[in-house]
């Protein structure tokens, strides 16, 4: 293994994030504190209880996990995309790494960037909300899954894109509806039966519900489920992965 | 002297169709500076790709120091450093922290000393700390050589390495070349500027339409090629060549005050004794004469045009 290079690549997209504070860290932070202000605090206080838990304390999880969504995605995405659009992609095809190495370092890198401002949102959510963390174990496996798996989506969507437009398609057309529709700010339950079976197609419900049983036991669907989902998921996008590296997709004519 | 880089039966025949290399054959021999040479679209670049890896070869093997570069691309490519024709920075980044992921990212582990000597040797030193962006394009382009030396490589491709840069970085690029072969690195290059090829190459690789049409000693190449000519300035204008000269194949300028003999330097006999000879029995003076002899540019270009 090309531990050097490794550490190169990691290294440097994180030293990225300390340049791109503003953006990486501050920005998701300030809309989380947003979102309690609004939800939580102006609309949460009018709405009841759910499953016996306030209606700001049951929208962390979720929205903890649309940010990890999201920056997961944006995070690789642009890690990948941006030596393509730059030139110096070249220098990574033509280094004595491994298509694994390459992937191990962009998604680690991009996945310990969410992990931490997923930590960071947590420790926010703290400030507004009293908070409960019934299963830490659990929610730091699906936190770190969920941040691995869609970093791998990103790393897929920034050597797809061909241009800035398409890798902003997939984040704001697909994955954040999907995530808002995902049992973010409420229990599908909460839904007439037929979007509650609607819903149960959306993955990120799963994510969302495994996410929420490891804070509060609360679940939509069962958390074997949530978790076969989860790595149904990053097996998918580990596959695709793995076929873009074996035909040289949009890297190697 | 041993060969690091081979290249057997290579062919790229791109998705549209293009044929872009032709069952390329190419030995490189250790330390030496090899030169290739041909017009826009020849394939210098996709053939320089496929060694280093960006581009997939069609079919054929390609050999670094023994090592293949599909089946054993770690050891072929860590030999490897690469300064493309595009100048592709990160323009965010400084100049230390780029020279040095380079390093890291061809499995080296750190060393500033090192870094030092290649930033000072490419007179970067005092911008080691500035941002790419705020460089010139030919500060640019020693970053991009910086960063293909930063881990000591066995082969250094230079693709148009000086295209456009000025004179003297040129020069400077020329000494740094000739002192990194002192090395023993072996040094390929590809380049619009013949000048450069005949100032700096062993040998000489001319490809055309995605073939290898030529590889010869720079030395070799100009005496097989290459013409020498003989000028006779005449103090008096000649309408035609005397019928007394037609042996010797001269051509008369058409204000009739020069003539010129073409001949073979490297033949037995050049012939210039017997035409002066002729010269003095046709009663024809001359008051001066000069010899010139073609560059590898009219060699090239003769080429290229398929001219004998």
């Amino acid at each position: 293994m090309n531990l050097h290079a490794v550490r190169a690549i990691y290294g440097f997209e994180m030293a990225r994030t300390g340049r791109t504070l503003m953006q990486s860290v501050i920005s998701p932070v300030i809309s989380t504190s947003l979102y309690f202000v609004v939800f939580g605090a102006a609309i949460g206080s009018r709405i009841p209880q759910v499953g016996g838990i306030s209606y700001g304390a049951f929208i962390v999880p979720g929205l903890i996990m649309l940010s990890l969504l999201t920056q997961s995605i944006s995070n690789a995405s642009f890690a990948v995309f941006f030596p393509k659009f730059t030139g110096t992609i070249y220098e990574l095809l033509s280094a004595p790494i491994s298509y694994s190495e390459i992937v191990f370092s962009y998604v680690g890198a991009a996945a310990t960037k969410s992990i931490v401002l997923g930590l960071i949102i947590l420790a926010t959510a703290g400030l507004f909300v009293p908070l409960h963390i019934e299963h830490p174990f659990w929610m730091m496996l699906f936190l770190v899954l969920t941040s691995v798996t869609f970093s791998l989506v990103g790393f897929i969507i920034g050597i797809w894109a061909d241009g800035f437009e398409r890798l902003q398609v997939v984040p704001l057309l697909i994955i954040t509806p999907l995530t808002f529709l995902g049992g973010s700010f409420y229990s599908i339950d909460m839904l007439p039966l037929f979007w509650q079976t609607v819903a149960l197609f959306n993955p990120v419900v799963y994510l969302v519900s495994g996410f929420r049983w490891s804070f509060y036991g609360l679940a939509d669907v069962g958390v074997g489920v949530s978790l076969a989902m989860t790595v149904a998921f990053l097996a998918i996008s580990l596959a695709i992965v793995a076929w873009i590296f074996r035909t040289g997709y949009r890297l190697k004519v | 002297m041993q060969d690091i880089l081979s290249v057997s039966n290579l062919s790229k025949t791109y998705a549209s169709g293009f044929s872009a290399l032709k069952n390329i054959n190419l030995a490189i021999r250790q330390g030496e500076i090899f030169a290739l040479l041909g017009p826009n679209g020849a394939g210098k670049t996709t053939l320089i790709s496929i060694i280093c890896g960006i581009v997939n070869p069609s079919s054929g093997t390609v050999l670094v120091d023994g090592h293949d570069i599909i089946r054993d691309y770690r050891a072929a490519r860590s030999l490897i450093g690469l300064v493309p024709q595009e100048l592709t920075t990160d323009a965010f980044e400084t100049v230390w922290s780029t020279v040095s992921f380079s390093r890291g990212l061809f499995g080296k582990p750190a060393n500033p000393a090192h870094i030092e000597k290649v930033l000072k040797a490419l007179s970067l030193w005092d911008k080691k700390d500035n941002k790419i962006m705020t460089l010139s394009g030919g500060m640019k382009r020693r970053v991009m050589i910086a960063k293909a030396l930063s881990h000591e490589p066995q082969i250094l491709f230079l693709d148009e390495p000086t295209a456009g840069v000025d004179v003297t970085l040129r020069r400077d690029m020329w000494e740094l070349v000739r002192g990194l072969r002192s090395t023993g690195v072996t040094i390929i290059l590809t380049t619009h500027y013949i000048d450069e090829a005949e100032e700096m190459a062993d040998r000489i690789g001319v490809i055309i339409k995605g073939e290898i049409i030529l590889v010869e000693g720079k030395t070799e190449l100009m005496h097989k090629l290459g013409k020498k000519q003989l000028v006779l300035q005449l103090p008096h204008a000649l309408t035609l060549v005397p019928a007394a000269l037609s042996a010797h194949d001269l051509q008369l300028s058409k204000d009739g005050c020069e003539l010129t003999y073409t001949y073979d330097a490297q033949g037995e006999r050049i012939g210039i004794a017997a035409l002066l000879k002729d010269l003095g029995d046709a009663g024809i003076q001359f008051k001066d004469l000069h010899t010139t002899q073609s560059s590898l540019e009219d060699i090239f270009v003769n080429l290229v045009e398929g001219k004998p």
